[in-house]
């Protein structure tokens, strides 16, 4: 699995945080996403996906 | 008419937008092998709609960068697309959805997911006129920004909600002279409360908006055909080269009528009336802006129209769809309860709300800056919250205000974490 963030799309909701801390966090000065780990481990595979259908700027995408 | 035998099972998604797209994945990831058929009523490939009314209408996005998937990313679906194609029936008795094609298409299928989303809402008449614009799918933005890109435009946007809020304030940063009318004096008064609602009409005044607030838009007038002007309810009319209406919308359900749906006993009457699992009838989900659903937690049915929603909604109605035909394969279904988000940009301000702000009967503004507007605020329904608003705050107090609204808390003590969280 392979992610990929585009910045510029961020709302900055934190839904995939919430979703796969891991993986995900915040900026503190304006809420962009950072990532923490562009190719987790297959246990996080299933968060990561979900994060990716949810975010509501379609900010995160996966490759498999 | 024709009823092409298909080989594999098939489940048809009707709807190709956020919520369909977040449909026909889920099924795919969650290890549906049978046809799903994806049917969109527009040409594009799915596309994302919240940049519409921001980075599209203000030029700063070509409207590729909405595509919701790249063409290999699609392909891998193994969809079965039918784009440009609208679904003008459904029995659910038989299951069977009818397209409206050149052949009329008949698609069997063992479950259906619709996602047809919301029309905008027209004035009384359905006013149509050159220059007169609503902004729902690529191509509303991509005619309203095509007139934009002309300097100097005088633009009278009816409707003070979120959609006119955003499309106001990218017009005024194009430079154009705005007008923004409202039946309150508020910018978003309705969803947010009258005392956010006013503070934002103030930012929209320091911008150079004119707001136009306690009367209803009656009509518009035309000369040779062209919009140039709203006409209020007083009989003055605000002057503009361009109009948009931005008063709300409607369910796009009109196709689900029929005698097969009242036979089903679908209740269509605010969208598709769904369960707490999403579903309308046996094999029959709703997702997204179209569904209706009674949503546990909250104890009410409620229809979200947030972009948020429509990825999580789509994907629980695969599921739970999913479960209803297999339960040994896929599991025991699960009630739908969110916990609703939405966003807007408008200037330099970013205001999100976790939960659900409108409707409330108390309201708790924290006002911790003006210049540029930064808040918190508190909604709660009887004795709890039901909502936060957040306007300039770090993330960590936005997620540990979103905590306030995810379990129900009494509102008492969120008034106190509120205080907590902001330090005032």
């Amino acid at each position: 699995m392979q992610i990929t963030i585009d910045e510029a799309k961020c709302c900055g909701a934190g839904q995939c945080v919430l979703v796969a801390p891991d993986v995900f966090d915040q900026r503190d000065e304006d809420g962009i996403v950072v990532l923490l780990n562009a190719a987790p481990d297959a246990g996080l595979h299933a968060a990561v996906r979900e994060a990716a259908t949810i975010c509501p700027a379609a900010a995160i995408q996966v490759r498999e | 008419m024709s009823a092409p035998q298909a080989s594999r099972p098939r489940i048809a998604v009707v709807g190709a937008a956020a919520a369909g797209l977040a449909a026909a994945e889920g099924l795919r990831r969650l290890g549906w092998d049978g046809e799903i058929s994806l049917v969109g009523d527009e040409p594009h490939p799915p596309y994302d709609r919240p940049p519409l009314s921001k980075q599209v209408l203000s030029g700063t996005w070509e409207p590729e960068r909405t595509a919701l998937r790249d063409a290999d990313q699609l392909a891998a679906l193994g969809l079965d697309l039918r784009l440009g194609t609208r679904a003008v029936a459904y029995d659910p008795a038989h299951r069977a959805l009818t397209l409206d094609d050149a052949g009329r298409t008949v698609l069997r299928c063992a479950g259906v997911i619709v996602a047809t989303g919301v029309v905008p809402r027209t004035l009384p008449g359905g006013d149509t006129a050159e220059g007169l614009h609503v902004l729902r799918t690529l191509d509303d933005a991509l005619a309203l920004r095509e007139r934009l890109a002309v300097s100097g435009r005088r633009l009278a946007v009816v409707g003070s909600g979120v959609l006119g809020a955003e499309a106001a304030a990218v017009a005024r940063a194009l430079g154009h002279d705005v007008t923004l009318i409202g039946t309150e004096d508020t910018v978003m008064g309705r969803v947010l409360g009258p005392e956010v609602g006013r503070l934002l009409a103030d930012v929209h005044r320091a911008h150079g908006v004119t707001l136009r607030t306690g009367q209803a838009v009656t009509g518009i007038r035309r000369e040779a055909g062209r919009a140039t002007g709203a006409v209020l309810a007083d009989g003055t009319v605000v002057e503009a080269d361009d109009v948009l209406l931005a008063v709300g919308s409607v369910p796009a359900v009109d196709w689900l009528r029929g005698p097969g749906a009242e036979a089903a006993g679908l209740d269509l009457s605010d969208g598709l009336r769904c369960d707490e699992y999403c579903a309308a009838a046996p094999g029959l989900y709703g997702a997204g802006d179209v569904a209706r659903w009674y949503h546990p937690v909250l104890g009410r049915e409620v229809r979200i129209e947030h972009r948020m929603n429509a990825g999580e909604q789509g994907l629980a109605a695969a599921r739970n769809l999913l479960s209803e035909l297999d339960p040994e394969r896929f599991g025991e279904r699960r009630p739908f309860t969110p916990v609703p988000y939405f966003w807007s940009d408008q200037y330099d301000m970013k205001l999100q709300a976790h939960g659900v702000p409108a409707g409330a009967d108390r309201i708790e503004v924290r006002v911790l800056g003006k210049d540029p507007l930064r808040l918190a605020a508190l909604y709660g329904t009887g004795e709890r919250a039901t909502g936060i608003l957040a306007l300039g705050l770090p993330p960590r107090q936005t997620r540990s205000l979103r905590a306030l609204v995810a379990v129900p808390t009494p509102w008492p003590e969120a008034v106190t974490r509120l205080t907590e969280t902001v330090g005032t």
